[in-house]
């Protein structure tokens, strides 16, 4: 009879950063990122990239939804009775939201503005609920919190990638949160000036958002064989 | 001894699921034991929610008195930023008065700005008053100005006003808040001192649609209504026309595709500086009188 406790015992003792738990952070960055994979949270992905600093923002908020209601589902879910589940983890996150809706109003406020509904829309991020009915229902909150930075960084550098190439492009600028926005361009190149450059305004307009997506998606494709679809 | 203990734990936990509740067995498919998590859950949320947004608020107030400033001083062409908003404020903004629905003043203030303040005209919530009592009396009003200017002056209002000096002239500025298609729309107008003349205008807007309706904000809008008048003669103090009428002195071109958001600031233009206009009036004559 002891010798079937055993096996139990050494999966238990399982290192936070064994191999399989070093995929949960992984995998999303790359074979199943949320965005160019999965597509999911592709709404805001495409509305809030025009400046790096809101997409830095939007990345750090849902971030923190994403690992709070990970691990906080992932805590409960021994308690959660199945019939309520998924109204459980709608008003995990939604608090955790409202949480960050309230602390950007406090110390962000421009950015606040800027972003207006779309730190209300992280509630209905596909990715977050995706995670938390998938993955934290069924784990211990190690891996769950694991889980939640891996697919939370595979939405954030999507975002990132796509909001340089935007603002450069679209505005000839470069912003990060607390330094503004940073024209690096000298003013003389542009046609307003006598240069010969001009700012893409296409780029500032959400399509291009998606032709970006678009551009990560099919370098993502060329590189990493195994998404393609078969026909 | 010890595996003995541990194996019946094991066996008794293959027939009910391990739960975090000691010896006594719960059914956590049990509509009893659903409903107290459902109020378990309530409660810790909305204590916790109420604790973030309590402990915050100081600082959004902050936040959303500087906004309001940074708009009034944008509607006299000073452009200011959240950090110098205060001193600027306090620099052009010479006094806040108060007036009611029939444009008799009510208060007067020429102190330092105290959010806390209710007597402060700087403090009165124009965005509540127009939700709790003005949007209902407009609709009632149906277009008809003796009707509306009726319910104004028995709904129990205050209207703030700004006195600014700027280049030693005399700058009022009139808080406005109306309704567009989605949502509610605001801004400022400030009149020179003859009370027609518009100095400058901003406005602003929650939900308008982005290309449309929400380009009241952008410049290409609000420098149109500089140097207008409002007409004090005709049924209309002032118009937003639509696209290709010929505008005059009294009027400037709407936005194409916005035409329900044009509408809105044509008309929270119109009942609002109705109101005030009576208060001018009043100050011109005690003028004149000296």
């Amino acid at each position: 009879m002891s010798t079937e406790t055993t096996p139990a015992v050494t999966q238990k003792k399982e290192s936070l950063f064994s191999k399989k738990n070093k995929k949960l952070l992984s995998d999303p960055l790359n074979d199943s990122n949320p965005i160019t994979v999965q597509v999911l949270g592709i709404c805001s992905a495409l509305a809030i990239t025009v400046q790096l600093q809101q997409a830095v923002i939007m990345s750090l908020s849902v971030l923190f939804v994403m690992i709070g209601g990970n691990v906080i589902i992932s805590l409960m879910r021994n308690m959660v009775p199945d019939r309520i589940r998924i109204i459980v983890q709608l008003v995990v996150v939604a608090s955790l939201v409202i949480i960050v809706d309230e602390v950007l109003q406090a110390f962000q406020p421009d950015i606040s503005e800027k972003l207006s509904v779309f730190v209300g829309l992280i509630i209905t991020n596909c990715i977050i609920m995706g995670r938390l009915e998938a993955f934290a229902l069924a784990n211990k909150p190690g891996p769950s919190f694991l889980d939640a930075i891996g697919n939370g960084m595979g939405y954030a550098w999507i975002l990132l990638v796509v909001s340089i190439v935007r603002e450069i492009f679209g505005s000839g600028a470069i912003s990060l949160p607390g330094m503004g926005q940073v024209k690096f361009l000298p003013t003389s190149w542009f046609i307003s000036e006598g240069g010969l450059y001009e700012n893409n305004n296409l780029m500032i307009l959400p399509p291009m958002a998606l032709i970006t997506v678009g551009i990560i998606i099919w370098i993502q494709r060329s590189r990493n064989q195994a998404l393609i679809e078969e026909n | 001894m010890l595996a003995s203990v541990k194996n019946a734990q094991s066996l008794h936990s293959n027939n009910v699921p391990p739960h975090k509740f000691g010896v006594m067995a719960i059914n956590k498919n049990s509509t009893v034991y659903t409903f107290g998590f459902s109020i378990a859950m309530v409660i810790v949320v909305g204590t916790s929610l109420a604790y973030t947004s309590l402990s915050l608020k100081d600082r959004q107030d902050a936040n959303a008195a500087d906004k309001k400033m940074m708009n009034i001083l944008s509607a006299i062409g000073v452009e200011a930023d959240r950090d110098n908003a205060g001193a600027l404020f306090s620099d052009f903004v010479v006094e806040r008065v108060s007036i009611d629905g029939s444009g008799r003043q009510v208060n007067s203030t020429v102190s330092p700005v105290d959010p806390k303040d209710k007597q402060d005209p700087f403090s009165i919530e124009v965005m509540k008053d127009y939700r709790a009592k003005i949007k209902s009396a407009v609709k009632a009003a149906d277009g008809d100005a003796e009707t509306l200017q009726a319910a104004l002056e028995s709904a129990e209002l205050e209207f703030p006003l700004y006195r600014c000096s700027k280049d030693n002239k005399d700058l009022f500025v009139v808080p406005l808040v109306g309704s567009g298609l989605w949502g509610p729309i605001w801004g400022f107008v400030a009149l020179e001192d003859d009370m027609t003349t518009i100095y400058g205008a901003n406005f602003d807007h929650k939900t308008e649609t982005p290309g449309l309706g929400a380009e009241i904000r952008e410049g290409f809008f609000t420098d149109k209504f500089r140097g207008k008048k409002l007409n004090t003669a005709g049924p209309l103090l002032f118009s937003i026309l639509k696209g290709g009428a010929q505008t005059n002195e009294n009027s400037v071109d709407g936005i194409t595709g916005g035409t329900i958001t044009s509408k809105g600031v044509d008309e929270m233009i119109n009942r609002t500086l109705a109101v005030y206009l009576r208060y001018f009036e009043s100050q011109s004559l005690t003028r004149a009188q000296k």
